[in-house]
């Protein structure tokens, strides 16, 4: 094994052209639990703690631009305003250590379909930010995850950071897991509130051979949210909407048995989790607009 | 390979380090720092834990590769870390400081059994205290929500923190 250190951003792109079967480690959460348990044995490993700029962010008009290895700490502690869907996923990742360490670039790289990013970026609207040696290129979310623990970059390529669409409205977070920390998601959900697209966003975790929207249930959602006047009115979601909503959601997911929970529990605990996100985000909607409009 | 680090304030090197090896690995293996212990390898216990440039992480996750020329500190250097915070200035070399505040609180309180998980504990709650020294108790337990212990039950281990901050707040 050989052990590359690039020093900068293009060095790094240097090196992996050059070995494309290199492994890019930042964090080193998931790459070295694979190491100490003999399940990989790369011919070179590429440390990434040195590329300053991926640790990076900024915060731009529409989006925050993520460097890829900024750790989940430090979205939870900077950019809960910003991406508050993404920085209550991150708080249920592990433990304060891993936090310390692992980060989105590294969630993404893995694309595990029990990650806890892919949900939120899925329900916010992001782009992956690619580059090789040959170019650099936008990879839309929906189109970056393409199989269990599979993705859409090439092996040349490394990420450099994700373009998070910035919060217009209420997000929500929600896993199901044994206890509080250092859980897996037994299944997960995102659900983002577009209030100025008036569109509701989902992403569906641990459900699925890949993290994946629940297309169907936001189609229904944003016609019925539009037919009654909701987005303007401001009233209730009732509940036989948000039940719907919540069946749809379960029917967006194709999950399997495993040793954390069955088939029919994961859709289950979607659809019951579909349902109180909406509820919360769109009762913190409508208190939001009652207050800004209390104040007009 | 070869890995040139600072550990608890002194520089180390480490020579015909494996490219896969673990931090946990060079400290116990190489540079005979048995304090981090090796429980699991896989970040779910929190035995391993030290500081990183001052950042609690899991030793057994981190690759040797990329500790080149960053600052650790492990059990092992608690008490010199105290002794610097108290007098706010460098331990003469060689000073013996014997336990820090927080270890002497975990003897007290009874919080060390078998005390595997006690050096992971203290580098983790050590850390948390500097940043809240009156801390709640939620504060105690998100911190250390990375630490497993399979004997006390952490009620004494929370006794114990709690111990430490406030005969810091006593001293003033
Ligand atoms: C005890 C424990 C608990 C965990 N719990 C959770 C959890 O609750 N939720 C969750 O989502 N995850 C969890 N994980 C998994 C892991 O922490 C996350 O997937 C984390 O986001 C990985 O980030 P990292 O920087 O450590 O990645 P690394 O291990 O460094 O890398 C992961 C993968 O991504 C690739 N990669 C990294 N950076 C780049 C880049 N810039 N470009 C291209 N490829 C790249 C690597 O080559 C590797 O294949 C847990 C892990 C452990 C050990
Ligand atoms: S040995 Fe590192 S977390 Fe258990
Ligand atoms: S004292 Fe034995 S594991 Fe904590």
């Amino acid at each position: 094994m050989d052990f590359l250190r690039p020093a900068g951003w293009e060095e790094a792109l240097a090196a992996k052209a050059e070995h494309p079967a290199a492994v890019p480690i930042a964090g080193g959460t998931d790459v070295m639990v694979e190491i100490n348990f003999d399940h990989r044995r790369p011919e070179y490993l590429m440390d990434l703690n040195r590329v300053g700029d991926l640790y990076e962010w900024e915060v731009g008009e529409d989006a925050v631009r993520l460097g890829a290895c900024v750790p989940y700490a430090r979205i939870m502690e900077h950019l809960r305003a910003e991406l508050p869907g993404l920085a209550l996923a991150s708080h249920t990742v592990a433990s304060p250590q891993i936090r310390n360490r692992g980060g989105v670039g590294g969630n993404l790289g893995t694309a595990s379909p029990a990650g806890d990013a892919h949900p939120a970026l899925l329900a916010a609207g992001a782009e992956v930010e690619a580059e090789s040696v040959r170019g650099a290129r936008r990879i839309p979310i929906d189109a970056f995850y393409t199989g269990v623990k599979r993705n859409a970059l090439a092996p040349d390529e490394l990420i450099r950071a994700v373009h998070v669409k910035k919060a217009d409205g209420p997000q929500q977070y929600s896993k199901v897991g044994t206890r509080n920390a250092m859980v897996i998601a037994v299944c997960a959900f995102g659900l983002a509130l577009h209030p100025e697209t008036r569109t509701v966003r989902t992403g569906i975790g641990s459900a699925a051979p890949t993290p994946v929207r629940a297309r169907a249930a936001e189609e229904f959602l944003n016609a019925a949210l539009e037919e009654g006047g909701l987005w303007d009115n401001g009233k209730a979601v009732v509940p036989s909407l948000a039940q719907r909503f919540a069946d749809l959601c379960a029917a967006a997911c194709d999950p399997i048995d495993d040793v954390r929970g069955t088939a029919g529990y994961r859709r289950h605990a979607v659809g019951v989790m579909a349902r109180r996100t909406l509820t919360w985000t769109w009762e913190s909607y409508r208190g939001a607009r009652r207050t800004t409009e209390g104040a007009a | 390979m070869r890995i040139d680090f600072t550990v608890n304030g002194r520089p180390r090197e480490a020579d015909d380090v494996w490219e896969g090896e673990s931090l946990l690995y060079v400290l116990r293996e190489r540079l005979g720092l048995p304090g981090s212990k090796n429980a699991c390898e896989q970040g779910e216990c929190g035995s391993c834990t030290v500081r990183l440039d001052g950042v609690p992480v899991c030793s057994c996750l981190v690759a040797a590769g990329q500790v080149q020329g960053r600052e650790v500190v492990t059990v092992e250097g608690l008490a010199d870390l105290a002794g610097q915070r108290s007098r706010g200035a460098v331990a003469r070399p060689g000073e013996d400081t014997g336990l820090s505040p927080l270890q002497q609180a975990f003897l007290d309180a009874g919080a060390v059994q078998c005390g595997f998980c006690t050096p992971g504990l203290l580098v983790a709650a050590d850390e948390m205290l500097e940043r809240h020294p009156d801390p709640s108790d939620a504060d105690i337990r998100e911190a250390l929500s990375g630490n497993l212990c399979r004997c006390t039950g952490y009620e004494k281990i929370m006794d114990a923190v709690r111990l430490a901050a406030a005969r810091r707040a006593e001293r003033g």
